[in-house]
């Protein structure tokens, strides 16, 4: 702490200033610990940033939109300047996004970069979570933060949807109508929780007003909480980096937080800003004057959720419309199903983590991040996933499929309702393929050095490519990562000759096991051995 | 003749005489019999049918047969009108080729003055729905905001909300309505071609067929204008979705890789 006397020249003002809030926020020390934090360099530790940024977006243009919208279901006549839908009845929520588009000063431009914001911010999420999955950051410690990343995706969706509820349009009253569907098919208890929700009969006077408060108080409050949480814990485990020359499990290879971090951040904010503005000022989202207004009556071809919900569209689309029905009770496994498999696909990804520390008993710390070849059952399962997942997005766009490609309707869904079984199956098996081969490549890649492109031709006629060992460094990069064991359950009778208990549980574990660790399931890596005995031997064999 | 008289012992000779004699009689009789009932009324709209009959011989007989009773081939012509004609030869759709799950827009390759004729000749058949004429069908003064409440309600479930087409079952489809005359419009919704079905005017008044045209004019004719920006096929989520992932994400991405791949450079003290 400076003590400044008279005598003394005054200190300059950014450094008085500092010192004031210093003394009374202590941003010093928390500066000094945090402003040389270390965070590595590759443009896939950035997908994040993309996330953060778009969502801080949506927050400002979102802010700006409620100042103009009003989340009320009232009837009105519509008179503004849009002319095909002069004196048409509408809600005030839509008559105010009409508003909003038509009338207010950058209004349109606002709510098109808020749309867009939203579709890109799961979109980015969905990448961002795709990246920590194959490269295997999820592991310990990072499985908390997993989760929370995870929430954030799936309250994303359901802000999302709030949100693309709100304008009370012909387009997301249908989506409306659609998760009422899905709520009434749930046994029991479904049509009083439609009942609850709607405050009566579909679609009743209250769900704008509702939707409103869950999209801009409720679901993004969580959110935000979520995202600082999820930013605390990056900071407290430190940024996973890619195995290299001095980069090891125990450090942190990269540029300081400040001032180099700070500067790029804050330069990718702007970026991400601009790209988000430049698709906003140039492509139309939501058009909701072409749409219409909302009438529970109407209804038209070609309704789909914005994309984070069409996997749910799929489902519902391919399902076939089965039904029970028992004393008088319908039990609608048309949708039931579907409004199922819904969360369990998503839930599947969530429990990844666990699932895979449980097979493999890994319990140690890992801060490396892994190239996804050297997980081949991992990266496996993690295509056979996004199949499922593509498959169903396809489903829920059979319609468009169907015209674009001059296809039949049907034919798609059934192709749907196969491929979402079989189409896993064959990208798992495909994928691990073509990681072992990566594998494989490598190691010949250590053992042999790199396919140089020059031929020589031998004394006795032959030709031969000149292979060029790689650098010490390239060598480290391809064999930095671990090699395990498969695990093997113990001995049927222990040393006294008792038979041991082994729970069915645990016999899964070791079967599961040999699925990531067994002979099939991993290129051995070069030994030291076979790599000097081949370089000893200057070349070729 | 030597050569035909030595042949007349031939054991095919009594059938090409049989067929010869036949082809006489047909051909006469084909001369002779319809001239004497066009004779007598010798109008304009008479000849009108009469050349769209030969027009109809060549271009529609072979699937609808050749008195437009149809056949397994085609349906019949009978009671469909002059406005089905116009409409289905008009956009092309007529003479079809290719038998598909439905028949597309093409290349129309008629001329007006011929279709004219050929829909007199279908309407001589058995009376039908009658071509409209520019008043009837000209949208001008229309109420489009009228029109757009009716379109959600009859056509969007198949058309879409601004009519850019949709998916029927088994590969059927409803076709985009753009760049579709409102005279064509008005037709359809008249006659209700292929998988549509018809509106008639005691379901649907005049005005308010013209209500729908001029709303389908004002979102999806050459002058519907686009506030937002490009309409991304007027399509919805499903266009703006993939737009997103490719030239959102994908942008951002490209932009990712260029900041990473600028890094600050240590100092070299």
């Amino acid at each position: 702490m400076s003590t400044v006397t008279n005598t003394q020249k005054k200190a300059p003002a950014g450094e008085r200033v500092a010192d004031w809030a210093d003394g009374r926020l202590g941003i010093y020390t928390l500066a000094k610990a945090n402003m040389r934090k270390i965070f590595p360099d590759h443009w896939s530790f950035m997908l994040g940033e993309i996330c953060l940024y778009s969502f801080l977006i949506i927050i400002l243009t979102g802010v700006y939109l409620t100042m103009f919208f009003h989340p009320s279901m009232n009837e009105v006549e519509y008179a503004g300047p849009y002319v095909p839908l002069q004196g048409q009845l509408m809600s005030e929520a839509f008559n105010s996004t009409m508003h909003i588009s038509f009338e207010v000063r950058g209004g349109l431009l606002i709510r098109q970069i808020h749309h867009w914001a939203a579709l890109i911010f799961l979109a980015g999420m969905f990448v961002h979570m795709m990246r920590v999955f194959f490269t295997g950051a999820f592991r310990k410690p990072r499985e908390i933060n997993w989760l929370f990343g995870f929430l954030l995706f799936f309250l994303g969706m359901f802000t999302g949807f709030t949100g693309y509820s709100l304008p009370d349009d012909l387009l997301s009253g249908t989506g409306v109508r659609f998760m009422q569907g899905a709520i009434l098919s749930v046994p029991i208890v479904g049509t009083y929780l439609s009942m609850f929700l709607f405050g009566g009969e579909f679609p009743g006077g209250d769900f704008v007003a509702r939707f409103y408060s869950a999209h801009v108080l409720l679901l993004p409050g969580i959110m935000l909480g979520l995202v600082v949480a999820h930013l605390i814990l990056v900071f407290v485990h430190k940024h996973t980096h890619f195995a290299g020359p001095g980069r090891t499990n125990d450090n942190v290879v990269g540029m300081p937080l400040l001032p180099v971090y700070m500067a790029k951040a804050g330069g990718f904010f702007f970026l991400v800003f601009g790209v988000i503005a430049v698709i906003a000022a140039i492509a139309s989202i939501n058009p909701i004057w072409a749409i219409g207004p909302y009438r529970p009556d109407q209804v038209s071809t070609g309704a789909q959720p914005d994309w984070y919900m069409g996997f749910a569209e799929g489902l519902i689309r391919v399902m076939p419309g089965w039904e029970i029905n028992l004393w008088g009770h319908t039990l609608v496994l048309g949708v039931m199903i579907p409004l199922a498999i819904f969360p369990a696909v998503l839930a599947v990804i969530a429990v990844y983590p666990f699932i895979e520390s449980w097979i493999t008993g890994d319990k140690r710390e890992h801060h490396i991040a892994q190239r996804p070849r050297n997980a081949p059952t991992r990266t496996a399962f993690g295509v056979a996933w996004i199949t499922a997942y593509m498959v169903m997005l396809v489903g829920g766009g059979n319609d468009l499929w169907a015209t674009h490609f001059h296809l039949s309707i049907n034919s798609i869904t059934w192709f749907v309702r196969i491929f979402f079984f079989v189409g896993p199956v064959i990208a798992f098996i495909v994928t691990k393929r073509i990681c072992l081969g990566l594998q494989r490549r490598d190691k010949d890649k250590v053992l042999h050095g790199r396919e140089s492109g020059i031929i020589k031709r031998l004394p006795h006629g032959e030709f031969v490519e000149v292979h060029e060992p790689l650098s010490q460094g390239e060598l480290y990069k391809l064999t930095a990562h671990e090699q395990y064991e498969p695990a093997a359950l113990p001995p049927a009778v222990d040393e006294n000759g008792v038979e041991r208990k082994i729970g069915a549980m645990e016999k899964l574990r070791v079967k599961l096991n040999k699925g990531y660790y067994g002979d099939d399931n991993q290129v051995a890596k070069p030994t030291l051995e076979e790599y000097k005995e081949i370089q000893s031997g200057h070349g070729h064999h | 003749m030597k050569k035909l008289s030595a042949r007349r012992r031939h054991p095919l000779a009594a059938v090409v005489v049989l067929l010869l004699a036949l082809a006489a009689t047909g051909g006469l009789y084909a001369a002779f019999a319809p001239a004497g009932t066009a004779k007598a009324d010798e109008t304009a709209q008479s000849l009108a049918i009469e050349e769209g009959k030969k027009l109809y011989s060549v271009g529609c007989a072979s699937c609808h047969g050749t008195g437009g009773q149809g056949t397994s081939d085609g349906p019949s012509l009978v009671g469909v009108g002059s406005a089905a004609v116009d409409f289905q030869v008009g956009t092309g759709r007529m003479p079809a080729q290719q038998p598909g799950a439905q028949v597309p827009k093409k290349k129309v390759i008629y001329t007006q003055a011929e279709i004219d004729q050929l829909a007199a000749y279908v309407a001589s058949l058995g009376a039908g729905a009658i071509t409209p004429t520019e008043g009837q069908y000209n949208p001008a003064g229309a109420d489009a905001a009228k029109g757009g409440e009716l379109f959600r309600t009859n056509c969007a479930q198949c058309h879409n909300f601004t009519g850019e087409g949709g998916a029927l079952t088994y590969g059927k489809y409803a076709p985009s309505l753009e760049g579709v005359s409102p005279k064509h419009l008005y037709e359809a919704m008249q006659t209700g071609p292929q998988n549509m079905p018809s509106f008639p005017d005691t379901t649907m008044p005049e005005q308010e067929k013209k209500d729908i045209i001029a709303y389908v004019q004002a979102v999806n004719g050459e002058k519907a204008d686009n506030p937002g920006g490009l309409s991304l096929g007027g399509l919805g989520p499903v266009s703006e979705g993939l737009f997103a992932w490719v030239f959102g994400l994908g942008a951002l991405i490209a932009v990712a890789i260029w900041v990473a791949a600028h890094t600050a450079k240590a100092k070299k003290s």
